[in-house]
């Protein structure tokens, strides 16, 4: 056995021991700490990836001394450990980008804990990303929804702790349903891990045996994953917690957190129920519905809104509808555009975050457009990321939003049905739109005040220690990546999801 | 002749009335507002509840069908999941492949882990992951109650209202009677988890129950002797760097195929089962205080 299939494990005992570690840190230490375990997990995941692409086929890890169906079992193939891969510089980037604002939002002696918090949602990504046993998934579900709680609540001011509120209800809700659906599993096949109960289910599927059950299985774990991660009826808490929050915090919940979701969704649907199940596809068709109306209604929002981040919340739960929609269309293609979809936003989304948070502070700390006129040109670096990100989101080619929408486009071509048709006339209404509000706001943003500089001029980053620079060259980098060589992305995801079979 | 203010014109309280209408939505929507916590220094006086204008537009017709959908919801979830109940295997149903890991537990667990109590092993041996999983979640809750509750620069300097029973004869008296045995019972249930049933958790909350008790009837004094925030962060750390380190040596020993040095012993000793004890005795004490941790953020917001 190599060494290397110790990764997917020390990745997330790694994150634990520097949660626990950090507690007791100055809040200097605990920021350097916290970036360079994250450095570090990225450095493993990107390892584990590579291996896993040489040898070709996944390995499984037991957790303990005793085998398969005994006990706790991680599983690394191309897919994990790709999800791994952006989960974790998604997280550093996110992490070192809004450095300088956790300084300002959080109280000195909370600092460290938003350190332990930050760690605790990296543990909760890696092992959702990497495990093959629903219960520790469940488990690690719910540390990663009680500490994005936390990095949410932490900055004491506006409305955080309403927005908190209700992003715990929600979420709680979602837990719930999956909880229920994670039992309902163990009850019927008597096993957790995803192989053994995808063995059972395809028995009762093949038997007809306890149906109503099987049925109202996949629906809650279903519903409850899609609830958590905010599909359109249930999006409500994004705007406010998107908001509100200190920028890292934004950064990570709409980038990471909401995918973290939905990977598992997507691991449950090929690894324990099997695409092909009638129930699946029941599942998949409501999602896919639901995920249309959430592309249309949150562009709708996002051009009606009148402040920078709760636009680019508003257009999150777009975003989460093309996710869905993929997964809706199904096939390998459909889930190649769903978790294409998954990287591409991972990388934007925070990227326009931390540049919004730039951008307003140049502008006297508003996030109102009428403010935020000419901000490009006070913070020159913010505006050309803020752009980069916009126009990402857009789907300019050599971007990852094209390459995304392109492979929609392939996926919805595929079956050449009338619900295609509707999925390009979707697609094409929500560029539409898309383009609507962020091209308003690159040329906003680019329009210099009409006023004879009523804001105070923006020095460039006075703190010397701000590494936000580097970090929206990280998230650029990985935007253009995925739209310059959409290619090699494409045939690790189509790799990892015959692994997952 | 008393000066009249010029009578306003038309124009003038339609802008007033613009105006008006500006600052109320710049008021609804402003992210920077007074959070939406009713004021600790004068509860009576309820600060500005930003959503308060949102919700008088949506009273009547909007709360009406929101009852009434709540309520159709929830029968349907209701009498979906009753459905599904019915139509569960029954106990003992479909032995061959259902019941595999369960079996294998009953028949193998004691020889294996050395617990004679078989959901110890489980918890800590078979799906030690997982439990390593909860401690954290209780870490993790705990970390954010801090987060949320904690006051150390005094600027909103009021611990939240409750009722005060420190120094109450009744529940002294009795307390003085009853915690010796409360503690000894949480320690005999900790120390012999995987023997008889019991274990970290229920342990743990015996104990940080106790301590409680202790704390509510005796001021933060008497129980600031036994925990203050230096051996809360003490006792937590390294309880949950002892479980972290402990179970990676096992998890790595065991899917590396290497030998552990940790036997299980003779099961029913209380020198047994490998780890387990040491386990339970450090989730004990991350429970017992966690419950500590939480009761004084919310009575007084600091240690």
């Amino acid at each position: 056995m190599s060494f290397i299939e110790n990764l997917p494990f020390l990745s997330v005992v790694v994150f634990l021991f520097a949660a626990v570690v950090c507690s007791v840190l100055k809040p200097r230490a605990a920021r350097a700490f916290t970036a360079a375990v994250e450095a570090l997990v990225v450095v493993f995941s990107a390892l584990t990836l590579f291996y896993t692409y040489t040898v070709g086929e996944p390995f499984r890890y037991n957790m303990g001394h005793f085998d398969a169906p005994w006990s706790n079992q991680l599983r690394a193939g191309v897919l994990d450990a790709l999800a791994a891969l952006a989960f974790s510089s998604v997280l550093l980037l996110s992490h070192i980008g809004g450095i300088r604002y956790a300084k300002i939002d959080i109280e000195q002696k909370k600092q460290n804990s938003y350190c332990t918090l930050l760690n605790l949602i990296g543990a909760a990504l890696m092992a959702l990303s990497y495990t093959n046993d629903l219960f520790t998934g469940y488990v690690f579900l719910e540390i990663l929804t009680l500490s994005s709680c936390g990095i949410l609540v932490i900055r004491r001011q506006g409305r955080t702790t309403l927005a908190a509120a209700r992003y715990m209800v929600i979420n709680l809700l979602g837990s719930g349903l999956f909880l229920l659906g994670v039992t309902l599993f163990y009850g019927t096949t008597g096993h957790l891990l995803m192989e053994y109960i995808k063995v059972g289910v395809e028995n009762l599927d093949a038997t007809g045996e306890y149906s109503i059950p099987l049925t109202v299985t996949i629906g809650l774990v279903s519903a409850g994953l899609a609830i958590k991660s905010g599909l359109f009826p249930f999006h409500t808490w994004m705007p406010d917690t998107y908001g509100t929050a200190t920028p890292t915090s934004s950064a990570i919940l709409s980038g990471i957190v909401s995918k973290g979701y939905i990977f598992l969704l997507i691991k449950i649907m090929y690894r324990v129920v099997g695409t092909g199940t009638a129930a699946m596809t029941a599942a998949c068709h409501i999602l896919y519905v639901f995920g249309m109306i959430g592309i249309v209604m949150g562009s709708f929002w996002a051009i009606k809104s009148k402040y920078l981040n709760r636009m680019i919340a508003y257009s999150s739960a777009a975003q989460i509808g093309y996710i869905f929609v993929g997964i809706g269309l199904g096939g390998d293609a459909g889930f190649r555009a769903a978790i294409f979809q998954v990287l591409a936003h991972a990388f934007t989304k925070p990227l326009l975050f931390i540049a919004g948070a730039r951008l307003s502070e140049a502008s006297g700390d508003s996030q109102a457009f009428s403010a935020l006129q000419g901000s490009a040109h006070r913070s020159r670096a913010a505006g050309a990321a803020f752009a980069i990100g916009a126009m990402s989101m857009v789907g300019i080619p050599t971007l990852a939003g094209f390459s995304t929408k392109l492979y929609f486009a392939i996926a919805a071509v595929e079956h050449g049905t009338l619900v295609d048709l509707a999925t390009l006339a979707v697609l094409a209404v929500s560029t539409l739109l898309n383009a609507l509000y962020f091209i308003r706001t690159v040329i906003r943003i680019y329009t210099p005040s009409p006023a004879p500089e009523p804001l105070p001029t923006f020095e460039p980053s006075p703190d010397k220690h701000d590494p936000g620079l580097a970090a929206a060259v990280g998230f650029a980098a990985g935007i253009l990546f995925l739209g310059i060589f959409p290619g090699t992305v494409s045939s690790l995801i189509l790799t990892g999801l015959s692994m997952f079979g | 002749m008393t000066i009249n203010p010029t009578k306003p014109t038309g124009a003038v309280k339609t802008m007033k009335i613009r105006d008006n209408i500006k600052k109320w939505l710049a008021y609804d929507y402003d992210l920077d507002a007074a959070p939406v916590m009713p004021d600790p220094v004068e509860p009576d006086v309820e600060a500005p509840d930003i959503s308060f204008w949102r919700s008088l537009r949506r009273r009547g017709a909007h709360r009406a069908l929101y009852y009434v959908a709540a309520v159709i919801c929830s029968i349907i979830l209701a009498s979906t999941l009753i459905l599904t109940v019915s139509g569960m295997p029954r106990y003992g149903e479909d032995a061959e492949f259902m019941d595999t890991v369960t079996y294998e537990y009953l028949a193998h667990g004691m020889e294996y882990t050395g617990a004679v109590n078989i959901v110890s092993g489980i918890i800590l041996e078979y799906r030690a992951f997982d439990t390593l999983g909860e401690s954290f979640v209780l870490f993790c809750a705990v970390t954010c109650v801090l987060v949320l509750l904690r006051i150390d620069d005094g600027k909103d300097d009021v611990s939240l209202p409750c009722h005060d029973l420190t120094g109450d004869v009744i529940l002294s008296r009795t307390m003085r009677a009853l915690i010796p045995f409360i503690f000894i019972f949480g320690i005999y249930v900790l120390l012999n988890g995987h023997l008889s049933p019991g274990g970290g958790f229920s342990g743990g909350a015996v104990l940080g129950a106790g301590i409680i008790l202790l704390s509510s009837a005796y001021g933060e004094k008497t129980s600031g002797k036994f925990v203050t925030e230096r051996t809360f962060r003490i006792v937590t750390t390294s309880a949950l760097l002892f479980y972290c380190v402990g179970k990676s040596y096992t998890f790595y020993t065991g899917a590396n195929g290497l030998h552990s040095f940790i036997g299980n012993g003779t099961p029913g000793n209380i020198l047994s089962a490998g780890l387990i004890l040491p386990l339970n005795v450090a989730v004990g004490l991350v429970v017992a205080c966690t419950m500590y941790g939480i009761y004084r953020m919310f009575k007084e917001r600091r240690f």
